[in-house]
């Protein structure tokens, strides 16, 4: 799924862009811990969060996760919104809750990653 | 025939409780694994087992140091710590144990699976840990390039 149609079916603002619109990304993981994403994400992936804090920006970094999907709404603080840029990941705030966000997005064709 | 025999090593000190630059050790790995031209799939796993321990040492421990050494072969990653020490290595290494405290889970981390993901991600894994006085990590994840990558 291309990261302009998730912007557009989750209604969200990109709040830093580091790729094209037209990227498409492959996989979804949705989880407020971190060790999960560093388990199960493949690279690649979707990460959809309410974890609005620079780790989340650090541990996609890790792991080769391109677009962060902050839930609820919620701001990323100053200091995650520079980290991003920094580390080149793409940060877009959805006003869905994380439930909501995957509902619209499974319907539309994006599954979970895959196991090993 | 091996023309680049490149051996390349270091070491990072980290802080416990150091969350502002947590990760910034295992980034740095991860871009000198990534200007060496290293395939992707090592730097993800090596990326990952790094940052699991960089931020174990983070959450639980006074300080502790991380040494990477990068050969052609292999990466090799020792974590070593001064900290609390883990009394039951076997019920920590089970996935969703942990014994972190809420103020580290809300932070996103504590969800029990920082060394089931260590283990994952590397060839080899040894981990010996002394209550009251540390733990350290040892971790070999070997380089799978392909036959013509491997022939340069």
């Amino acid at each position: 799924m291309r990261l302009r149609q998730i912007r557009e079916l989750l209604d969200a603002v990109i709040v830093h862009q580091a790729i094209p619109e037209d990227t498409d990304l492959s996989w979804a993981i949705a989880t407020d811990l971190m060790s999960e994403v560093l388990y199960y994400s493949k690279d690649n992936s979707l990460l959809i969060t309410g974890l609005t804090r620079q780790q989340a920006i650090r541990t996609a970094h890790i792991a080769d996760i391109r677009v962060v999907v902050f839930t609820k709404g919620k701001e990323p603080d100053f200091q995650t919104l520079e980290l991003a840029k920094d580390k080149g990941v793409t940060l877009l705030i959805t006003p869905h809750c994380t439930f909501s966000a995957c509902g619209i997005l499974y319907e539309r064709g994006m599954r979970c990653c895959p196991d090993e | 025939m091996s023309s680049h025999r490149q051996i390349k090593e270091g070491s990072f000190h980290i802080l416990g409780g150091d969350f502002a630059n947590a990760g910034e050790a295992s980034t740095s790995i991860k871009r000198e694994l990534l200007e060496m031209g290293v395939e992707e799939d090592t730097i993800r796993r090596v990326s990952i087992a790094t940052f699991e321990a960089e931020m174990n040492i983070i959450i639980y421990a006074t300080a502790g140091i991380i040494r990477y050494t990068i050969t052609p072969e292999e990466v090799i990653i020792i974590a070593e710590d001064m900290g609390p020490g883990i009394e039951d290595i076997e019920l920590a290494m089970q996935e969703g144990y942990s014994t972190a405290p809420d103020w580290v889970r809300e932070m996103g981390w504590g969800a029990g699976m920082g060394l089931p993901n260590m283990k994952k991600n590397s060839d080899v894994f040894k981990i010996d840990s002394v209550v009251g006085e540390g733990t350290r990590v040892d971790m070999i994840i070997k380089r799978r390039r392909n036959e013509t990558e491997a022939d340069q």
